[in-house]
């Protein structure tokens, strides 16, 4: 077999060096050291997440992949200071973390706005919480209303909006805080394909207006590709660290770079990390126990008493 | 076409005219066998009201006999040759006909008391109504906060919880005697048996409704900076409220189900004197319209509390079903 030379997208052509040198040369928002997550069970105990280590840097779009039950929900829970940890510890702007604060807005995966407030005051919230007073809290929230582009239902209640909008007030809520990271833990996995693609497009186009880090949870692989910087691959059972990787996709995004090739070879090396090849202990039991059941009646190839010649007959 | 016919569609509305339909019917049908065995002599009418005496000595116009009785004495007159008496099948006094009993809704407010001292039936239905009134209330004014606190703190939940958990078991009206050597004979036993009979409930109950706020809810208010009170005040209370509307609509219904036994606790007053006393002078009648009437109260608040509630929660789904 000839061996094509093909060029290697996933190396980096002197210019994306640049861009993630100058990246890396950024402040540290976030520290993650040697964070292990273990939960004590009926079963026993479950390792959620082993010695995890990574950094974000100020502006910096960071996702998180890994597949189901790896810990995720975990991680990010931890960093939000839902969870604390079993060892290691997490540094906000070089000081530990140890309970929610305002510092670190978080979007849920689920719908978690306040049902009997409206639109504007589920974004007044934090605000309000913080002691701004009302009027200020308001002009504030209308603003953050606008950059997600709800104002026409600053009056409406969570029940009046659909999926796509109640994450739109929940990123609006949490940045009308003016936290030093954004916290999402799969925000768009309940919405549709369409309705994603655009939240994805509002999301950076935010990100790039305003001074805020992001790290975003995903197990979609087009979306990690799409929004992010670094993309950090989980390994399951336990959550560690597979790998980092530098996403060369120039800004600024957009979906047609789905088929450029960094973007294929980016893909093709997260599908790899994610699902290693030659690994016979599967993560997910249920796979190799499915039997296969027989449908319909069964039918012996060249039976006569069945007649099966419309089936098999050919075409002219 | 199957679709718009079905009337058992798990957990889907029916149109509205079936629902109108139904309602009428859950009303209708109870009365129509009431009809029936008030009106059709052939289903059970089990006694005979004397019309005519005849030969008989001692039957009187009016009187109600067993029908054995009656047809025994016709037997009798007829042997000895005296005239027949004659009379018409009945139901016993105890089960008056629907028309009886809806006149009794108008006369039993115009039936004078028969003592100066005694009260008209709407004093003693308003009566009913401040002991019903006093005894949730005070117990309201207690139980929720107590039940909000045990269902957001698992400390006051395990001081109080597991004490309330027994006392809830002991039946309300045990304590009518100690009540009464406490409180006097008045009104005062009587709202603390509505208040015994509502308040562990109520605490129970409205801790568990806490419990089921979601817990979603109260992260996410923490990664947005509420803190301790905030948590209680601004995130707990305001998003409990429309369970907690609804618990206190059941609780209230429960509260009138003790009413009966607070008001004969001391002296008897209220409706239960009143139904006591009719029943004394046999007029069943009014007894029914007093019963009755107790059940259109409840029914009709049951309602304003409900339409209040749509109104005060209207951001809440649940609610607007309800
Ligand atoms: N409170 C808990 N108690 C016990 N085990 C837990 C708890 N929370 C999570 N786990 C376990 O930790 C592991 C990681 O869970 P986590 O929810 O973080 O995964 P995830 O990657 O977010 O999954 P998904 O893709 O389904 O969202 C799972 O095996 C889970 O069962
Ligand atoms: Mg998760």
């Amino acid at each position: 077999m000839s061996t094509l030379d093909l060029p290697s997208y996933l190396e980096q052509s002197n210019k994306v060096k640049d861009r993630f040198d100058k990246l890396k040369a950024r402040e540290t928002i976030l520290e993650v050291k040697g964070l292990g997550k273990t939960f004590d069970s009926a079963q026993g105990t479950v390792t959620a997440l082993k010695d995890i280590n990574f950094k974000t840097h100020r502006r910096e779009f960071v996702c998180v992949i890994g597949p189901s039950g790896c810990g995720k929900s975990t991680l990010i829970r931890t960093l939000a200071g839902l969870e604390s940890p079993s060892s290691g510890e997490v540094l906000l702007d070089g000081k530990p973390v140890f309970e929610p604060g305002p510092d670190r807005g978080m979007v849920f995966q689920g719908y978690t706005l306040f049902p009997w407030l409206t639109v504007k005051r589920n974004v007044m919230f934090g605000l309000e919480m913080s002691g701004h007073s009302r009027s200020t809290a308001e002009g504030e929230a209308m603003d953050w209303i606008g950059l997600v582009g709800l104002d026409k239902f600053a009056d409406a209640y969570p029940s009046q909006l659909s999926g796509g909008m109640k994450q739109r007030v929940a990123i609006a809520r949490a940045l009308a805080n003016k936290p030093r990271i954004l916290l999402m833990d799969e925000p768009f996995g309940a919405l549709d394909a369409q309705t994603r693609s655009k939240m994805q497009a509002n999301l950076l186009e935010i990100w790039r207006n305003i001074d805020i880090t992001v790290l975003f949870i995903t197990h979609d692989l087009d979306e990690a590709i799409y929004l992010a910087d670094r993309i950090l691959v989980l390994k399951a059972h336990p959550g560690e660290v597979n790998e980092l990787i530098e996403v060369s996709v120039p800004r600024p995004r957009h979906f047609d770079q789905a088929i450029s090739p960094e973007f294929l070879a980016t893909k093709k090396r997260l599908e790899e990390l994610i699902h290693p090849p030659l690994d016979d202990n599967d993560d997910e039991p249920g796979l190799s126990m499915i039997r296969m059941v027989p449908v319909g009646d069964e039918v012996e190839n060249g039976d006569s008493s069945v007649d099966n010649s419309a089936m098999t007959a050919e075409v002219d | 076409m199957a679709g718009s016919t079905q009337w058992f569609a798990v957990r889907k509305a029916l149109p509205q005219d079936r629902m109108m339909l139904l309602t009428v019917l859950s009303f209708l049908l109870p009365v129509l066998v009431w009809c029936l065995f008030s009106y059709a002599p052939f289903i059970w009418h089990p006694k005979v009201e004397i019309t005519e005496p005849g030969g008989v000595s001692w039957f009187k116009a009016g009187m109600l006999v067993d029908r054995q009785v009656f047809s025994e004495q016709s037997l009798e007159a007829r042997q000895s040759g005296v005239s027949l008496p004659e009379g018409d099948l009945a139901n016993p006094v105890y089960l008056p006909a629907p028309h009886e009993v809806a006149s009794a809704f108008y006369t039993a407010f115009t039936t004078e008391p028969k003592r100066k001292s005694e009260q008209w039936l709407h004093e003693s239905l308003w009566h009913s109504i401040t002991i019903i009134f006093w005894g949730f209330a005070l117990s309201s004014l207690v139980g929720l906060p107590i039940g909000i606190l045990c269902g957001t703190y698992a400390a006051v939940s395990k001081l109080n919880e597991p004490f309330i958990e027994f006392f809830r078991y002991l039946p309300a009206p045990a304590f009518g005697a100690l009540a009464v050597a406490i409180l006097g004979i008045h009104d005062g036993p009587k709202i603390a048996i509505i208040f015994i009979g509502t308040f562990f409930q109520q605490v129970l109950i409205v801790a568990n409704t806490t419990r089921k706020l979601d817990m979603a809810l109260l992260e996410a208010s923490l990664t947005l900076g509420a803190k301790n009170l905030q948590l209680l005040f601004r995130v707990v209370i305001p998003g409990i409220l429309p369970d907690l509307f609804r618990d206190q609509r059941i609780l209230l219904g429960w509260a009138w189900t003790y009413l009966i036994v607070a008001e004969l606790i001391g002296t008897s007053s209220g409706i239960t004197w009143f139904i006591t006393q009719q029943a004394r002078y046999k007029n069943f009648d009014n007894v029914f319209a007093a019963i009755i009437m107790i059940g259109i109260i409840g029914l009709l608040s049951d309602l304003i509390l409900s339409q209040l509630g749509k109104r005060l929660f209207s951001w809440d789904k649940a609610q607007a079903k309800s």
